[in-house]
């Protein structure tokens, strides 16, 4: 059963029809392939329609969906030998970041991301990709781990942020995440992020400082989420207006095309027509490709060079290329 | 300990720092509840007399208590593109900006100086929580860089005061960039084997406490300071449970190993002192280059307690000759 966001109404329609149909077709005999074949027709163009200009809230909507793919769909079909490695060493291990060396199309690589769940009990076991400090502390004993063995990281943000919770600020949360921050700017490997949903502010930036940041074409990032942003800006409750939420989305230009624009992001993967939850397998190709192109790239500079390199990447936002 | 958003407008009127008010005579302590003639607490730099309550110091007033003489060189910032998103939510973020530069005096929420500590040439790096709350924007993220730049050129301490809630939302994803930007900074002064020293004041959150804020070879913080990652009232929200007296606070940091010392204002300047001389370098110390202004520093100095500063220096290279600040 898919599920279908708000603005797909009319295509679930289509496809509900189509659906109706199929089952008629095997049940009666009657030739309907032609209607099907008609109304499939439509639902392609409706939905390449209404993905070819999603608003920013409606790739809010896209990046949050629930089949879309998550760390794990990239673990089982993008990598081999993932061989994943837990703790921080230091009070526990936290699975909203999950992370190992893996083998990425014949190389060895540091894979780390945030993975949500993709159901009620995975949701609750990732805490829906929102990490404490352990997550952060781990993924950085394995960014040295990788700068030892000289492997490139491959880090996969998707989180709505870290999480605001009490332990979490006892633990240092907020030294944890500046401090990740720190070792991914300081790290001697090359280091490529991959925005492949949410992109939820210090929780992803933490993962993100990378020589190379690309953004799969419906997921966003940003600096606080349209909800929480609307809610104080427009001092509107969270729930209560998602026209709030919207507004707060456009004015702060989440998506991956706002962000290339800006300088932020190197690059953009494409998404299969209707959002990488429709075609799963596809999508986790074009990452692979994507990601392998980019470690390319970087496997010729040394390792101060891959230092500077990324230094001077986000020195360089903001100081070039704006109006 | 929610003073900071239990005070009813009438009081927190009473509180606005000099700058703002200089025709009040008596003020009413928030930790307390006190009476105190404002010129005793200005003569204490903003402190509580009878209860040690730390309450919002101007950035001119602490950095005349920081260097000698108070005397120090403004530091002049770079001017970052402005409001390139073009942001407006109930009002234009231009328009804020403006409504904040007027207000402050300041072109953003980020001030840097130069000047000596009991000698030795110090850059400092301050936060106006009054400007926008202290949010960290692209102006600040220039700014931390240049005090980073200077501190590597003139071979000095970097010391940051810190006092935000955050990331600037009106600029989006360029204000999120500079968690990785000032961290970048905070990396040069380090690589050059120099101090970097954050000083945490009330309150400083966000995408501030998780970038340079917190990453100091010394992290000290001011007496009942709120320092956290997320707001109390979001995390009340996240857990659905009241938190406990005192939680974020400084002294909790320090009982959670987050930052290395509580501070009281009185010592600030001797803690940053004695900290600065023990850890730099002595051949890079020998080095450094002190400006003209500073070459009339006696080092042995005597302080002398609790003096009250002069006029504000605001626009001033220079300060005028102050009373020694306290130690």
């Amino acid at each position: 059963m898919r599920t279908y966001l708000d603005f797909e109404k009319p295509i679930a329609e289509l496809e509900g029809r189509i659906a109706d149909l199929r089952q008629m077709d095997g049940e009666t005999g009657v030739n309907v392939a032609e209607e099907i074949e008609k109304l499939q027709g439509k639902a392609d163009s409706l939905l390449a329609d209404a993905y070819s200009k999603l608003s920013r809230w409606q790739k809010a909507q896209v990046a949050r969906h629930a089949s879309r793919p998550h760390f794990a769909d990239y673990v089982s079909q993008l990598v081999d030998d993932f061989t994943p490695l837990a703790g921080d060493r230091a009070f526990g291990e936290d699975s909203a970041i999950l992370g190992g060396p893996a083998r990425l199309r014949g190389r060895s690589v540091m894979l780390i991301g945030h993975e949500k769940g993709s159901d009620t009990a995975g949701r609750v076991e990732h805490n829906f990709g929102m990490a404490r400090p352990e997550g952060y502390r781990k993924a950085m004993r394995l960014m040295d781990m990788a700068e030892r063995f000289d492997m490139p990281v491959v880090t996969l943000v998707d989180t709505p942020g870290a999480y605001p919770g009490r332990g979490a600020e006892e633990r240092g949360q907020a030294e944890a995440i500046a401090s990740c921050t720190e070792k991914c700017l300081g790290l001697h490997a090359p280091l490529v992020s991959v925005i492949v949903g949410e992109g939820g502010s210090g929780g992803a930036v933490a993962l993100a400082a990378a020589n190379k940041v690309l953004m799969l074409e419906h997921s966003v990032y940003s600096v606080i989420s349209p909800e929480g942003c609307a809610s104080i800006l427009w001092k509107d409750a969270a729930g209560k207006g998602e026209n709030k939420a919207q507004d707060a989305a456009e004015a702060m230009r989440i998506s991956a095309q706002d962000l290339l624009e800006l300088g932020v992001i190197d690059s953009i993967i494409p998404e299969p027509v209707g959002g990488a939850h429709r075609d799963v397998r596809l999508t986790v190709e074009r990452l692979g490709d994507a990601v392998e192109s980019a470690i390319r790239e970087l496997e010729h500079l040394s390792p101060d060079e891959l230092k500077q390199q990324r230094r001077d990447k986000f020195l360089a936002i903001g100081r070039t290329g704006l109006a | 300990m929610s003073w900071l958003s239990n005070i009813p407008p009438g009081i927190k009127n009473i509180f606005k720092p000099k700058d703002d008010s200089s025709d009040t005579l008596w003020s009413k302590c928030p930790g307390c509840g006190e009476m105190i003639f404002q010129r005793d607490l200005d003569a204490a730099h903003q402190v509580c007399p009878s209860c040690d309550h730390h309450l919002a110091l101007a950035p001119s007033e602490r950095l005349a208590l920081l260097y000698d003489d108070g005397a120090y060189e403004e530091i002049e910032l770079p001017d970052p593109v402005t409001d390139p998103l073009k942001f407006r939510d109930e009002k234009k973020y231009a328009d804020r900006l403006k409504e904040n530069r007027r207000k402050t005096g300041q072109q953003d929420a980020m001030r840097a100086a130069y000047g000596t500590v009991d000698g030795v040439g110090v850059v400092a790096a301050i936060q106006n929580f009054k400007f926008m709350g202290g949010s960290m924007g692209m102006a600040l993220g220039e700014a931390m860089l240049k005090a980073a730049e200077v501190a590597v050129e003139k071979r000095a301490p970097l010391v940051v005061f810190a006092a935000s809630g955050g990331a600037r939302m009106q600029e989006g994803i360029l204000s999120l960039m500079q968690m990785p930007r000032t961290t970048i900074a905070v990396q040069m002064v380090k690589e050059a084997g120099l101090p970097y020293i954050v000083f945490l004041t009330n309150p400083t959150t966000g995408g501030v406490t998780a970038s340079y804020a917190m990453l100091g070879d010394v992290n000290l913080a001011e007496p009942g300071a709120l320092i956290g990652f997320a707001g109390p009232r979001v995390i009340e929200q996240t857990i659905r449970e009241k938190l406990p007296e005192g939680f974020q606070r400084a002294e909790f940091l320090l009982e959670k190993g987050m930052v290395d010392m509580v501070v009281s204002r009185a010592d600030m300047k001797s803690t940053l002192s004695k900290l600065i001389r023990l850890l730099i370098k002595e051949r890079r110390q020998a080095a450094a280059a002190l400006p003209a202004a500073a070459d009339t520093h006696k080092p042995e100095a005597a302080p002398n307690a609790n003096k009250k500063p002069a006029a504000k220096t605001k626009d001033a290279k220079k300060a005028p000759p102050l009373d020694k600040a306290a130690e």
